[in-house]
């Protein structure tokens, strides 16, 4: 549910990174955090526990300056992957105008990842927003592990409605603004 | 078109609720007050000017009255329709308008929690009558706000100029 703020001449938008516990959302946001140049972002803020496990959401903004006279800036959020923080992440899904699904590839975690995916579908039905009609991008990250399901499994089991999706090594910064890039793009037309 | 903006917050309607907040923290001795949407976005900023970052701010004050929206639901509540952090020296209160939008008060020791609770409760109640008042108009006019072509196209230019090389 973006918001075009006329008085201020600012729009912002707001892209959540979802998926199952240490699939490299918090990297994600680490890497964009590192590599944007500091007066494109703000504060990269992370509410996680003492041991660096998100407990509530990392939030991170960023600008993309003045297009044609707005203020223009991306809100990326990520969730608690664990299961048990369901009702925080549901949270942080409120208003949501894009999602990026990170996957993590290793064969052990498919059936995590699967499960994520429909606590994903679910949690956006309660707000009556369907993923087939919101932008959304799938990231399989960490691709460079040695047990990894084949791309083709993972597209099978996780992408049925066949979204962009971007092979990641999200550690090293491999696939992260690929991901964004498309998500990002697919927001500002889905506000068109 | 499922992803367009929900609403959209005109001049107008921002220069009444800017009045309307001016009278408010004049009358309450309060320093500052923002306004911020359920989703985490900044709508208005009125009083002295923070020197925090307000767009952090505002996604943690989301975050906040959320988590104690829900909490309240556990305990038998509807809602916590307003929340009070105290500081040392520097305190806020939190009060929701219209179940879109949470105002939130900086305050010191210049004024009492009595007295912004007071005033707070008057100013909420017109707030929530310009917000609906505002809600209905978009949805009468059943047509979003949007923008134009020109804008995503320079937007994805944007984009790939600063992600491009990443």
């Amino acid at each position: 549910m973006s918001m075009i703020n006329y008085a201020s001449r600012e729009i912002n938008c707001k892209i959540v990174y979802y998926g199952p516990g240490l699939c490299g959302k918090t990297t994600n946001l680490e890497y964009v955090y590192e590599k944007v140049s500091p007066n494109t972002r703000g504060k990269l803020i992370s509410l996680a526990t003492e041991t660096e496990r998100t407990l509530f959401f990392d939030f991170l903004p960023v600008d993309l300056g003045s297009i044609r006279g707005f203020k223009t800036r991306f809100h990326l959020y990520t969730v608690p992957g664990q299961v048990y923080y369901n009702a925080s992440r549901k949270l942080i899904l409120k208003g949501v105008d894009g999602v990026v699904f990170v996957a993590d590839s290793q064969v052990e975690r498919l059936d995590a990842n699967i499960e994520s995916m429909h606590n994903l579908y679910e949690n956006l039905a309660e707000y009556g927003l369907d993923l087939r009609e919101i932008p959304f991008v799938i990231q399989y990250n960490k691709r460079d592990l040695p047990n990894i399901s084949s791309l083709q499994e993972l597209e099978e089991q996780l992408n049925p409605g066949r979204v962009p999706y971007f092979e990641a090594v999200g550690v090293r910064g491999i696939g992260v603004f690929d991901t964004l890039k498309s998500v990002s793009k697919s927001v500002i037309k889905s506000l068109s | 078109m499922a992803g367009a903006a929900s609403w959209s917050f005109g001049e107008e309607d921002s220069r009444r609720i800017e009045g309307l907040l001016q009278g408010f923290l004049y009358d309450a001795g309060a320093r500052c007050a923002l306004l911020v949407d359920r989703t985490g976005q900044l709508v208005a900023t009125v009083g002295e000017q923070p020197e925090f970052d307000s767009v952090a701010f505002a996604s943690l004050a989301a975050a906040d009255f959320s988590a104690n929206d829900q909490l309240a639901t556990m305990i038998g509540e509807n809602e916590f329709s307003s929340l009070f952090h105290q500081g040392e020296k520097e305190s806020m209160y939190l009060a929701d308008v219209a179940k879109r939008v949470i105002l939130v008060v900086l305050f010191d020791n210049r004024t009492t929690l009595g007295m912004v609770r007071v005033k707070v409760k008057n100013v909420v109640r017109e707030l929530a009558g310009i917000f609906r008042e505002m809600f209905d108009r978009y949805a009468a006019s059943q047509s979003r706000p949007y923008l134009e072509t020109a804008f995503v196209d320079e937007a994805e230019d944007e984009i790939d100029r600063l992600f491009g090389d990443l």
